[in-house]
């Protein structure tokens, strides 16, 4: 087939440019627009040039000190979420029936906190975590555990995680049991002919062929964490003090609480590139996985020639006296 | 290194089975001897791969036993039986390398380092694929995957008895030509039972010394391939082997002599003792029925001439029933009209689908 090439084929991408501009594009500018200047409000803009990148990006300054607090407080929240969840969404998945109507209602049970609007979860868990009012943290006072999410720091923390936990984890779970169901009998008969143990299953089978839906549901579950605000808004508003103030909180207090709309401008494109750059090493390192292979596809393709022409010899030889 | 022996086995999926209707496999009773080379040929559906995970112990039969050398495993799993299975979809440890892919089987029953490490090189020898051994399985082709599920089964000394899934399924026609040599060629060097399902009648023929034919259930014959060609045991058998397979005309016998609709057919045998109620039909392949523009024969209409190469067929009428005839090489047809030439040794007489075997004349 012979492919015309006719430049005028750009302007039919003209109508995606222009949806592109206004719903995305435009926006951005005027964060960036916002980012450069400093305003005291009517209208007023006053230039500042990159001032208030130099001021965030040092953490010595006051504005660039809160930052990276904030900073740290959302990447260790990110990776706590996901040192939970992940392996707890693959368990979860592992035991899930497989078979018959246990596995609709496990289903539905499952999805159920994922049809939860976040600002309700937040409103569930600060009651239910109440020591006074609320089941849990009633149970865990009675305990005699020391507990108070408004008061005490590691209690806030505990709570969210495990707010975070029940309202997730479903996500990860049901990938996995997608990817789980994918994979035929045969490979558990093959196992068992082959005398496999329970571990070697899931190291050998289970485990490579969740590796896909394993790779979505870890960015899936880094971005969201990263940029959670509505759930732990509700819950501590951030506190007590700051221990609870991620990035996305940070940012409301900044634009919406001091109204410094250039020091906010400067910190949400700074965010907006943190979580660009995230997905980009997932990106990249998804791709490399699949240039290695194509890599060793190659080499395999030569190898598996030669293997093939000295079986094929004597295959010729029989077929002609057959 | 066994002799297994089905004694009435039985099967069905529905928890309390009622009629012969409810069971996926019927009454078995079979002996594979150590070494031997098996087909199980039948069409899908007709119960092969149940029985042959029954064999291996990946379904527990409703009844019956199955003894491998006088030990009855009925109940064991399939992990305690020595038998290796390669099914239809080719199974690799994707994350393992082709050797490591091979120690599997090995590593998992804690045979020692050594001699692990030997049998692996061993079997790469024996199946080629020592090139391969440090590559990862994920990339290879079907038939190389193939072999390495092959593989595993082998690199096990203590293996009874290797089945087949219908393994060439998803494999290259060319391919599986090579792979089904090599499969032979394994067997001749390693006394080994191997089972192998298929539906393939070219597949089961070639690679088997004795080919079970199952339909609906049940074995209709077992026999050497010679024996299913030449003697069908039941309709079924003379219709599903053979390309094109065997004509089944219904008819009237009396004595030595068929009647079709009123033209005579002599017959090589007597047949006093049919039963009277029983659908009698008349089994004929097409290789032992001759197509001549005239002569001695019984009257037919040509409708069609197909060339296969290595043989002729005429698609005939005879009294308006279709059949499939050959036409002998330098034989030139003219017209529609012509004779057909039965051989009377190659005729079958069938009761209700069942050969019946008359008295000599």
């Amino acid at each position: 087939m012979n492919k015309t090439v006719n430049p005028k084929a750009w302007f039919l991408v003209l109508p995606v440019f222009a949806v592109v501009a206004f719903s995305a594009i435009i926006p951005l500018m005027t964060v960036v627009n916002y980012s450069v200047q400093d305003t005291f409000g009517n209208n007023q803009f006053f230039w500042n040039g990159l001032g208030w990148y130099q001021e965030l990006l040092d953490p010595r300054t006051e504005f660039g000190g809160r930052f990276f607090d904030a900073l740290w407080r959302s990447l260790l929240f990110s990776a706590i979420i996901l040192a939970i969840e992940v392996p707890l969404g693959i368990l979860v998945a592992l035991s899930m029936p497989r078979r018959g109507i246990a596995v609709a209602f496990t289903l539905v049970v499952m999805a159920l906190p994922l049809l939860i609007p976040w600002n309700v979860v937040g409103t569930i868990w600060q009651v239910f975590a109440r020591t006074d009012i609320g089941l849990f943290g009633y149970l865990i006072e009675r305990a005699g555990i020391d507990y108070n999410y408004t008061q005490g720091v590691l209690s806030a923390w505990i709570t969210i995680i495990i707010m975070d936990v029940w309202h997730w984890t479903s996500l990860v779970a049901l990938l996995c049991y997608a990817g789980l169901k994918s994979i035929p009998d045969a490979y558990y008969q093959a196992a068992r002919i082959d005398g496999a143990s329970r571990l070697a299953v899931f190291t050998t089978i289970q485990l490579p062929k969740m590796r896909r839906v394993l790779l979505i549901a870890v960015l899936l579950r880094f971005m969201d964490s990263f940029m959670i605000y509505t759930e732990p808004f509700v819950l501590t508003g951030g506190g007590p003090g700051n221990a609870t103030t991620f990035l996305s909180i940070d940012l409301v207090k900044l634009a919406l609480g001091q109204f410094d709309l250039g020091k906010a401008a400067a910190m949400s494109i700074v965010y907006n590139l943190i979580i660009l750059a995230v997905c980009w090493v997932f990106y990249t390192v998804m791709v490399n996985v699949d240039v290695e292979r194509r890599v060793a596809r190659a080499a395999t393709a030569d190898a598996a020639d030669a293997a093939a022409l000295p079986a094929a010899a004597p295959v010729a030889v029989a077929g002609r006296t057959a | 290194m066994a002799h297994i022996v089905l004694d009435k086995l039985a099967h069905s999926y529905k928890p309390s089975p009622k009629g012969p209707d409810d069971y996926a496999l019927k009454q078995i009773d079979m002996a594979w001897e150590q070494g031997g080379a098996y087909a199980l040929l039948g069409p899908s559906g007709c119960g092969k791969t149940t029985l042959l995970n029954i064999i291996s112990g990946l379904v527990v039969p409703t009844a019956g036993r199955i003894l491998f050398d006088d030990r009855d495993v009925t109940r064991l799993p399939t992990e305690a039986r020595n038998i290796a299975q390669v099914f239809q979809f080719p199974v690799v440890y994707d994350t393992l390398t082709v050797g490591e892919n091979l120690a599997f089987p090995l590593k998992n029953r804690k045979v020692p380092r050594e001699t692990i490490a030997q049998r692996v090189a061993e079997i790469a020898r024996l199946l080629d694929l020592t090139p391969l051994i440090g590559r990862k399985a994920r990339n290879l082709t079907p038939d190389l995957k193939q072999k390495i599920s092959l593989g595993r089964g082998l690199v096990r000394a203590d293996v009874a008895a290797i089945l087949f899934d219908e393994p060439l399924t998803v494999i290259d026609p060319l391919i599986k030509w090579q792979l089904r040599s090599t499969l032979k060629e394994l067997h001749r060097r390693l006394d080994m039972t191997m089972i192998y399902v298929t539906h393939d009648q070219t597949e089961a023929l070639t690679f088997a010394d004795k080919v079970v034919v199952m339909h609906e259930g049940a074995v209709v014959q077992s026999g050497t391939p010679d024996e299913l060609f030449a003697r069908p045991a039941h309709t079924f058998v003379g219709h599903f082997i053979g390309s094109p397979g065997m004509n089944v005309l219904p008819c009237r016998v009396d004595g030595d002599t068929a009647r079709i609709d009123g033209t005579a057919i002599r017959l090589a045998r007597a047949y006093d003792a049919l039963p009277p109620a029983a659908r009698i039909e008349l089994g004929i392949r097409p290789e032992f029925a001759t197509v001549h523009p005239k002569g001695h024969g019984v009257a037919v209409r040509v409708t069609r001439v197909d060339d296969l190469g290595r043989a002729r067929i005429a698609r005939v009428e005879l009294a308006g029933k279709p059949l499939a005839a050959t036409v002998p090489e330098h034989v030139r047809l003219d017209g529609q009209d012509a004779v057909l030439a039965f051989d009377p040794a190659h005729i079958h007489v069938y009761a209700d689908g069942r050969l019946v075997v008359g008295q000599p004349v």
